[in-house]
């Protein structure tokens, strides 16, 4: 699991028929600085969540079982919403200005 | 697994219903020595650990759905243990005693 801010949203009117009512958001992963971290990528929202949202995912198998349709093609699902990351004396991300609507 | 240390803490109030009521902790995967490798995560702390301390990490879905007892259960990074000291080519290069607070209180 990773700590990732959400940067923006996917839609895709045409896909795989278990993933239908399931949003897509595109976010950028996150370190302990709240610096990004590798590059961005898409899950898919398991809690409601937005562009702005600081949240934690899952990768690999683990994001399909969280998905309502659990054998689905999916490598990356966001499982919360964080609303607060302190790591170093610092709140992680309070200060990021960085949103992409 | 992996060796980490606890960087921070993470709440989130809204998140899937098996992780309700359980810790995250922020870990930096370390290499014995201390020095940073891999990417940072979010573990479930499952053995009490805090903030400094160097922990074990387990990173893989079907011992963490074991650990946690529920074979749906989303979530693969879990804090099973602290760890006393590391020893590497007879040496020991980490002792938790040393640290001294209410966790490492240093018995000498």
């Amino acid at each position: 699991m990773y700590l990732a801010r959400v940067i923006g949203r996917v839609v895709a009117t045409v896909q795989y028929p278990g993933l239908t009512g399931v949003p897509l958001q595109w976010i950028q992963p996150l370190d302990e600085h709240g610096a990004a971290m590798g590059d961005a990528l898409v899950a898919c929202a398991v809690v409601s969540t937005g562009p702005g949202d600081l949240v934690h995912f899952v990768d690999g198998r683990e994001a399909a079982m969280a998905c309502p349709e659990t054998f689905v093609p999916v490598d990356a699902a966001i499982l919360g919403y964080v609303e607060q990351a302190y790591a170093n004396g610092k709140f992680i991300g309070r200060d990021a200005a960085a949103v992409t609507r | 697994m992996i060796l980490a240390e606890v960087v921070g803490t993470v709440v989130a109030p809204v998140q899937i219903p098996v992780l309700d009521g359980e810790t995250l902790l922020l870990l930096r995967p370390i290499t014995p020595d201390g020095r940073p490798s891999g990417k940072t995560r979010i573990g479930v702390d499952r053995a009490q650990a805090g903030v400094g301390d160097r922990v074990l990490v387990l990173d893989e879905g079907n011992s963490a759905r074991q650990i946690l007892g529920d074979p749906k259960a989303a979530v693969k990074t879990i804090v099973i243990a602290v760890v006393d000291y590391v020893e590497t080519g007879g040496k020991l290069v980490y002792d938790h005693r040393e640290r001294g607070g209410p966790h490492g209180t240093n018995p000498r």
